[in-house]
């Protein structure tokens, strides 16, 4: 059902772009009639048969402001509503047809002109060459230009402390990085809430990996545990800042293992390799990007995965080895929360238009990336399991109170 | 290294794009606020169409093109166009001042070509072992590195060490405002959102340097700048002569841009920093440093130059971005397929020599380039009225800072300190030791919370920070730098008893 949905809002979101391969041309045509701003106030989703109301005449503007599109119901009563949790009860409790109204609706967003996407990390990271990757198949199904710039500052927090403040026309859209805005936001008062970061898509992750130099004497995950038992905490590893899913993953792993090892914080993933590369660590806690990127140079010894990743045929999971981890750090895109749920929709579907690319798809693979799929429908659920899971982490390993 | 490579550089496209990034890199630079990776950042959409060797071209031509250009705004303006050119402000303004301006803009092009050649075939011939020297530089070593760059306020503040000092460490406390970069703290805020951001160096750089330059210009009704009243038409000859005649000082400059741009996070501030003060520690007699000394020009332009192949050493070999322009290249040069890191030499040889040799060819443009546009810039600094010239530059300190990470708070940060600054200056304390703490606070913090976990953990806590052989030699550089002008000092009273 969710899924059928968000192929209609495709077809609808990009009728008028002239490139355009999608099967669902029909679709388009016949909805496309009668979803003209103006035209439309409601739709019953039982009869499956739109309401017409007395509109203006129009034709098919490229973007259309609330002036003309007469709000569904369930829009007005999210302007009375300036609380953000009311609204997000509201959205919840808002039916079927609602939905079916959206889903009508999103013919009329519409992307005009280039996107801001704003990565809340300088260059180089994992944020920025994933988003890098999006943008020439951004340009190439949609036909504008995907613009990064990079705001960083405060770990993100400066970026996400900004975002609903920026415009929500759909113009901008900003990247999201999960532990981050879940762990950062329990810790202290940093600008912005969990709930009210408007994310509509979770388009990958890079799952967490132990990670040795080619000439470590650790062969498998069980010399390192080994080592780890007989000299508690001698055994240095790096990763990427702190409260972050490398730390995150060491505790949990300790914690499984029994094990005591020592974490060594540094400024993102390029340092904490760099450091691995040096020799001042015994092995890193990173991603099966790192893998990737440094080939024959270092190992890994275990990846977060439900199944081996296609790149490592070779690197067990941690399930296979009898430890139950499965993750890393996701990465996904947001809105500014002032953006309507038409807008939302087309992104959603926009990015997952991306993400179901099979040459994207296999650039990302090849990147040592793990692809996911969570629309704007299945956003609230997802985060729902991510929050309860890494508070529970954090709080243990004492990171939040 | 093969032939075809060096052919395939030098067709009309490619030689093309490096004219172009060379020009648009320049005049990029040279407008403070907008950086070297921002330049990069926006042009890289451009390049996916193109082949992976054109594209680094154009890419690392808009990059050295930059660093180049963050010196027309040091030494016309007093504010570095880029944080790279900091060093260059200290003689390149006192020799604009006196009306010297076109032939320090003219020394600091053969400085930045030279600089940038010497780095560039370090890439070409020493790239994997020099890439080693990325590796050994652990925790503790940068943690020395930064101590070493703070020991140079005391050679930078002659006669005025405590005020160095101390504006030092309020630069120090400075960077330490915000989310703390590796304990994730967030520090110094006062309960407020604006701050966790903290102080960025760019904003803090264009507030520290040009809002005192503005003040003055108003307050003061002198021209901006001292023009002869026969205008000499060409002063690159002479500029030439006096770069022959400090071939050393280039020679040593270029080597330490090179070796510092090799290591990840250090990058063309401390670069031309440390070149600098080498340049004054060895000057010969009657060389007045900081009062418009070419050799001062030439040792931090050279050595930022030289920070561009340098970089690009452990971004090519292995996939470690050594500055954040690299980074940025980096992530381009994933979406055009190519696996940077230990396999592309072997891999993609083709391509990574022709990019060299690019590198090469737009380093020799930017002679001709550099030198005409530094002419114009030149020109029309000192052409322009002062009631245009003010508010225009104020104009473009405005959105440079805003442009950083499009925020308003950064704005007004950087107003305030820029008035601070000018406050304190007329108290005698100078910008370059705030701005060299809140350089070096967070690099000095880092490597000294990392080694303190890592000496801990493996119970050699002296060990670490004194045992190892690269960190004894930071530190007898550091000792010596420290105790040199006492030396000196002392011989010279020996010397007259």
């Amino acid at each position: 059902m969710v899924k059928q949905k968000i192929e209609m809002l495709s077809a609808l979101g990009r009728r008028a772009r002239p490139v355009v391969a999608h099967g669902k041309a029909h679709d388009a045509s016949r909805y496309g009639n009668w979803t003209r701003p103006g035209t439309l106030t409601r739709l019953d989703p039982r009869r499956n048969k739109p309401q017409r109301k007395e509109g203006p005449p129009c034709g098919a503007p490229k973007r259309t402001g609330p002036e003309v599109v007469q709000k569904p119901p369930f829009r007005m009563i999210r302007f009375l509503g300036s609380d953000q949790v009311l609204r997000r009860t509201i959205l919840k409790a808002a039916t079927a047809a609602a939905i079916a109204t959206t889903t009508a609706f999103a013919a009329h967003a519409e992307i005009d002109g280039p996107v801001s996407y704003v990565i809340p990390f300088g260059p180089g990271g994992e944020s920025d060459i994933s988003a890098r990757l999006q943008q020439p198949f951004f340009k190439d199904k949609f036909g504008q230009d995907l613009v990064i710039s990079y705001q960083p500052g405060g770990g993100g927090a400066v970026g996400w402390a900004s975002l609903n403040g920026l415009s929500g026309d759909g113009q901008t859209i900003m990247g999201v990085n999960l532990p981050h805005i879940i762990i950062q936001p329990a810790q202290k008062d940093v600008g912005y809430t969990t709930e009210g970061i408007n994310a509509f898509y979770m388009f990958h992750y890079t799952p967490d990996a132990i990670v040795v130099k080619a000439d470590s004497p650790y062969q498998t995950l069980q010399d390192l545990i080994d080592d780890a038992k007989v000299n508690p905490a001698a055994v240095t590893m790096s990763g990427s800042g702190k409260a972050s899913a490398n730390h995150l993953a060491q505790i949990k792993f300790d914690n499984m293992a029994g094990i005591k090892t020592t974490y060594v914080p540094f400024k993102g993933t390029g340092a904490a390799v760099t450091a691995l590369l040096g020799g001042q660590v015994k092995a890193e806690w990173g991603y099966s990007t790192v893998g990737a990127k440094q080939g024959d140079a270092v190992r890994m010894l275990a990846v977060a995965m439900e199944e081996r990743h296609p790149l490592f045929p070779d690197v067990p999971t941690f399930k296979e080895l009898g430890f139950d981890m499965v993750g890393g750090a996701y990465r996904g895109i947001a809105l500014p929360d002032s953006a309507s749920d038409e807008t939302k929709a087309l992104w959603s579907s926009m990015i997952g238009d991306i993400n179901a690319d099979p040459e994207f798809r296999q650039k990302m693979l090849d990147g040592g990336f793990a692809m996911l799929d969570v629309d704007a429908e299945g956003m609230d659920a997802f985060m729902q399991a991510r929050i309860e899971e890494y508070l529970a982490d954090a709080r243990a390993a004492g990171l939040i109170k | 290294m093969d032939f075809g490579s060096f052919l395939s550089a030098l067709t009309p496209l490619n030689l093309a794009f490096a004219l172009l990034g060379v020009v648009a890199g320049t005049v990029i630079g040279s407008i403070p606020g907008l950086t070297a990776t921002m330049a990069v950042a926006v042009l890289v959409p451009i390049t996916f169409s193109m082949e992976p060797a054109s594209a680094l071209i154009l890419l690392g031509a808009i990059y050295t093109g930059a660093i180049y250009g963050g010196a027309y705004a040091a030494i016309l303006l007093n504010t570095p166009g880029t944080p790279s050119a900091i060093a260059t402000t200290f003689d390149g303004y006192p020799m604009a001042k006196r009306g010297d301006g076109d032939l320090a803009v003219a020394i600091a092009c053969f400085a930045s070509v030279t600089g940038g050649m010497i780095g560039a075939l370090a890439l070409l011939f020493l790239a994997p072992p020099l890439a080693e020297v990325a590796l050994a530089f652990g925790p503790v070593e940068y943690f020395w590195l930064a101590i070493f760059g703070l020991s140079l306020i005391a050679s930078l503040s002659t006669g005025n060490l405590i005020k160095g000092l101390v504006g030092g460490a309020f630069g120090m406390i400075l960077s330490t405002v915000g989310v703390g970069e590796i304990s994730g703290d967030i520090r110094l805020t006062f309960g407020s959102q604006t701050m966790i951001g903290g102080f960025g160096v760019v904003g803090a750089l264009i507030g520290l340097y040009c809002i005192p330059v503005l003040i003055d210009l108003v307050a003061v009704p002198d021209r901006h700048l001292k023009v002869e009243d026969d205008i000499r038409s060409v002063r690159i000859g002479e500029a030439f002569g006096i770069a022959i005649r400090s071939k050393f000082n280039l020679v040593r400059s270029s080597v330490i841009g090179t070796l510092v741009g090799i290591l990840p996070g250090a990058g063309g501030s401390v670069a031309g920093l440390v070149a600098y003060s080498e340049a004054k520690r060895s000057a010969k007699p009657g060389q007045k440093f900081g009062e418009g000394e070419p050799d001062g020009i030439m040792a931090t332009e050279a050595a930022n130059n030289a920070t561009v192949g340098g970089g690009f050493i452990p971004t090519l070999v292995l996939g470690i971005p050594g500055t954040p322009p690299d980074a940025v290249i980096l992530g381009a040069l994933l979406v055009q397929g190519v696996r940077t890191g230990p396999t592309l030499f072997e891999s993609n040889g083709a391509i990574v020599y022709t990019f060299i040799y690019g590198l090469i060819i737009a380093t020799v443009l930017m002679l001709p380039t550099g030198l005409l546009i530094g002419r114009y810039a030149y020109k029309s600094i000192v052409s322009i009225p002062k009631a245009v010239l003010v508010p225009s530059v104020g104009f473009m300190t405005i959105i440079g800072t805003f442009a950083i990470r499009n925020s308003i708070s950064d704005v007004i940060i950087m107003l305030l300190l820029g008035t601070f600054g000018w406050v304190i200056s007329r108290f005698g304390f100078a910008a370059s030791p705030i701005v060299l703490g809140l350089i070096l606070g967070p690099i000095a913090e880092q490597g000294f919370v990392q080694g303190w976990i890592i000496g801990d953990a493996t119970g050699n806590l002296f060990g670490m920070f004194f045992g190892r052989p690269l960190s004894q030699a930071i530190i007898a550089f550091t000792i010596i730098s420290l105790l040199y002008p006492a030396f000196t000092a002392w011989r010279r009273r020996r010397v007259a008893t």
